[in-house]
Formats: structure tokens, C-alpha cells, sequence
């Protein structure tokens, strides 16, 4: 395994560093509070090719390879989980429809998921949650009937982040009725009849990633919308998305951490009490060194996650459970000692920490909460005992 | 066996340490496979044998057994060709 970033990783991150601290950071607590990002900042991430990062250059994206697109998802992070959120959501779609899409998915949608092709520019989204599934994916009640020339969708999606600008929808649906067990992808656009969306507001983290429930009424939708096979819907097509989006809210969880982190350390050395900086206080240097440690250990665990990724090594899929388990739980961690450490200002919205704890808690909640990898990782472990 | 079909015994075994996989015993009626080792065996089979697997392959009959598996990489060795 490769320790050390290539020179091009390094200056990828620099500038990664340098558009998060001038474009986003400064006004990510704004946005928290406005429960929205202006459609201005996703044309400029689409612009600076930071939407569709794993969009092959076939496609008309910059298709970078995996650990570059962990040090944009930490940067990102770092900046604002919402906007790291929408990142992770739209590269879940353009994963998957890059790894399962046929060869009329993959001319018709990656190249506007990337650039945007021909002023089609394409926000993805992933419904598979709804009010009464979501770890348990197989159990979705949203149903597609086969009628003739099309598929007729019927279900209700929930928690479907930036779905309130997304207009491409990665749908899990039960193929003909519940009963048949047959778990089928879709991709469904969003001008398509038969198809609502309802803002979902008043989340306690990643507020600004517009949430919407998306409601298919007799939605009919052509038979080339199918992605996979009929009945590999979570086995390969959302597993797959899956797979992508625990990586991505990894690295993102390292960012948070940072960020935690930073801001700790700077209001440890600025904050007096009994005559000198609370950073001299061994209390607070114990918190202090536990997020140093914590954090970069939470790193490593990605990086390796990503060089398995880009070696394509089977072993990835278990190694990114362990990463996002870790750096999830661990940026949750870390919010609470930053806003510990800042105390009475770090409970006010006029200090980032407030936010990082909000959005710390989201971090274990979606792709795989904290204990379906509870559940799962011994059983990557016990494979091959 | 081939050294494709021993390769994929010595991977699947990884899994089935308690078992002797013979080469037309079904995997999934064994019990053993869940969404991370279908993840692992598509990964590997990709990776060993230098082949894509598409959705057009997505079919539980082409990783059913040792033979299966090795009759889609043969399959796909020989379009690539």
C-alpha cells in the first residue's frame, strides 16, 4: 500500500484546499441556516469538474482516480457536509450507472452528470429509503408494473437528499408486486409525469442538503429505464451505490474531523481562563490530542480503502465498511470534544462547532448506519478466519 | 481443474474454509454468499482474469458454481479476444 500522496495528488489537494476555503467554507453556516445551496455553487462545481470526479474522460468527466477523489471529499467535507452530501449522492448515480448502466445509460447520462452535455447539465439523487424501509432495502413497497412498453411506478421515497433539485433518480422498486422479491433499479427523470417532489425540511444536520420526498403516481417509465437486471436491484445495482457512498461520507467524516480539529485548536489557543490559554489546561490537551490522533488514523483507513479501490482489489468493499465506520464514529467524537472545548460559544450558531455536531450525527446515519457496520463488519472479518 | 477453475476454488475456499467446493456444487444453495462476497467474487474474477463484467452477465446461473464462473471468464476472455 502507497503511504504518500504522487505529486499530482498533492496539487490536486491544494487546490481542492484553496476553492473550499475561498467558495464554501465562508458561507456554509449561512446556507445551514437557509436549509439550501445556491445553484450558482453546484454550476461552479460543475465547472471546476468536482461533480461527477469518477465520470470516465469517455464520458466527458475527469475521471479521477479514487484516493484524488477521497482528498476532494475531505476538502469538500471539511468546508460543508451539505455540499459534501451532494457530491456523494450525484457520484452514487453516476457510480452505478458507470458499472451497471448499458451502453444507451451510459451515452445518455454521464456525460451530463459530468460536464453537461449540450446544456443538459443532470443533478443525480438515490431513492431507496421511504417511510417504512431503509436499512432493510429488500422491504421498499415502492412497486414498477410491467404494462406493455413501460414500467409503471407506484411508492413514496423519503430522506431523498438534494432531491429538490436532483432531476435524475436512481429508484429501488419491487419488480410486478412486494410479494415478488424482485428488487429492481430505475432511472427515473424528473419531468416525467407522474412524478412529485415535496421539500422535506427541519433536519438536524446537513441542513442545507435539500431533503424532498419524491412520490411516483402511475409513473410510467420507458423499458430502457431499467439499470441491471430485473431482481438485482440491491444485490449488485444498490449495493454497488452503496459501496461508493460509504466511501465518500468516509473521507467526508475525515474533513468534518479536521475541521473540528482546526477550530478547536485555534479557540484553544486564543480562550483565556485562569491566566492562560485553556490550550495549557491538560484536560483540554487531551482532547485535543485525541482528535489529532483520531483523525489521522481515520485517514489512513480511507487512504487504504482507496488504493484497494484503485487496484480493484476485492478486499475494498469490506475496507471501506471499516473506514466509514471509523471516521463516522469518529467525527462524531470529535464534534463533541470541539464543541466541549468551546463551551458556551460552541452550543451558539456563531461558531461553526454547532454545525459540525448536527451534521456529525447524519455521518452515522446514512450509507450504513453505525449498526448495520456493526453487524457486517465481523462478518467481513469472519469470512476469512 | 484448469488454472482458471483452481483459481476460483482458491478464492472461493477463502470463504468456505470448512468445505471442499467441488466444481458444479451450487454456492448460493450452500448458503455461504451474501451481498459482500458477491461483491468480492465479481471484483476478483475482474481482477484475476482481466475481464469486465457488464449487466449484461448479471445472471445468478453465471457464478453458481466454480464451473460457471469459469465458463463466463472463458466467455469473456474470448470476446475480448
Amino acid at each position: 500500500m502507497r503511504l504518500e500522496l504522487n505529486p499530482q495528488q498533492r496539487a490536486a489537494r491544494e487546490e481542492f484546499r484553496a476553492f473550499v476555503a475561498a467558495e464554501i467554507a465562508p458561507h456554509a453556516g449561512r446556507w445551514d441556516r437557509a436549509a439550501a445551496i445556491p445553484m450558482e455553487l453546484v454550476d461552479r462545481l460543475r465547472e471546476r469538474g468536482y461533480l461527477g470526479s469518477n465520470v470516465p474522460a469517455e464520458y466527458g468527466g475527469p475521471g479521477r482516480d479514487n484516493v484524488t477523489y477521497g482528498l476532494l471529499t475531505e476538502e469538500i467535507g471539511k468546508g460543508c457536509s451539505s455540499v459534501r452530501s451532494l457530491l456523494t449522492v450525484h457520484d452514487m448515480v453516476a457510480h452505478v450507472i458507470g458499472r451497471w448502466g448499458s451502453q444507451g445509460q451510459r451515452e445518455r447520462y454521464l456525460p451530463a452528470l459530468a460536464k453537461g452535455d449540450a446544456g443538459r447539465k443532470t443533478i443525480g439523487a438515490f431513492c431507496l429509503s421511504e417511510p417504512n424501509a431503509g436499512s432493510d432495502a429488500k422491504s421498499v413497497e415502492t412497486v414498477a408494473r410491467d404494462d406493455g412498453d413501460a414500467w409503471v411506478l407506484d411508492g413514496r421515497k423519503k430522506w431523498t437528499t438534494f432531491g429538490q433539485i436532483a432531476n435524475l433518480f436512481l429508484v429501488l422498486a419491487q419488480l410486478g408486486e412486494k410479494s415478488d422479491g424482485k428488487p429492481t433499479a430505475f432511472l427515473v427523470e424528473r419531468d416525467l409525469p407522474g412524478v412529485t417532489v415535496r421539500p422535506l425540511p427541519g433536519i438536524t444536520g446537513t441542513r442545507a442538503s435539500m431533503l424532498a420526498e419524491v412520490f411516483f403516481e402511475g409513473c410510467r417509465v420507458p423499458k430502457a429505464s431499467l439499470i441491471g437486471k430485473p431482481g438485482f436491484g440491491v444485490s449488485a445495482v444498490m449495493s454497488t451505490a452503496l459501496d461508493h457512498g460509504r466511501y465518500s461520507v468516509a473521507w467526508g467524516a475525515v474533513g468534518l474531523a479536521q475541521a473540528c480539529l482546526d477550530a478547536s485548536r485555534a479557540y484553544a489557543a486564543e480562550r483565556r481562563q485562569f491566566g492562560v490559554p485553556i490550550a495549557d489546561h491538560q484536560l483540554v490537551r487531551r482532547m485535543l490530542t485525541n482528535m489529532i490522533a483520531e483523525v489521522r488514523a481515520a485517514r489512513l483507513l480511507c487512504l487504504r480503502a482507496g488504493w484497494l479501490r484503485d487496484t480493484r482489489d476485492p478486499g475494498a468493499t469490506g475496507e471501506i465498511w471499516v473506514a466509514k465506520y471509523f471516521a463516522s464514529t469518529m467525527a462524531t467524537r470529535a464534534a463533541l470534544d470541539a464543541v466541549q472545548i468551546h463551551g458556551a460559544n460552541g452550543c451558539s450558531e456563531g461558531f461553526p462547532v454547532e454545525r459540525y455536531l448536527r451534521d456529525s450525527r447524519v455521518l452515522e446515519i446514512i450509507e450504513g448506519s453505525t449498526q448495520i457496520q456493526q453487524i457486517t463488519i465481523p462478518l467481513f472479518e469472519l469470512q476469512e478466519l | 481443474m484448469d488454472q482458471t477453475q483452481t483459481k476460483i476454488k482458491e478464492f472461493l475456499s477463502r470463504f468456505f474454509k470448512s468445505h471442499d467446493l467441488q466444481p458444479d456444487e451450487d454456492i448460493f444453495a450452500l448458503g455461504f454468499v451474501n451481498s459482500l462476497l458477491a461483491m468480492q467474487l465479481v471484483a476478483f474474477v475482474e481482477k484475476e482474469f482481466g475481464i469486465s463484467v457488464g449487466d449484461e452477465d448479471l445472471d445468478l446461473d453465471n457464478f453458481r458454481t466454480i464451473n460457471s464462473i469459469a465458463r463466463l471468464v472463458a466467455r469473456k476472455q474470448g470476446a475480448a479476444a
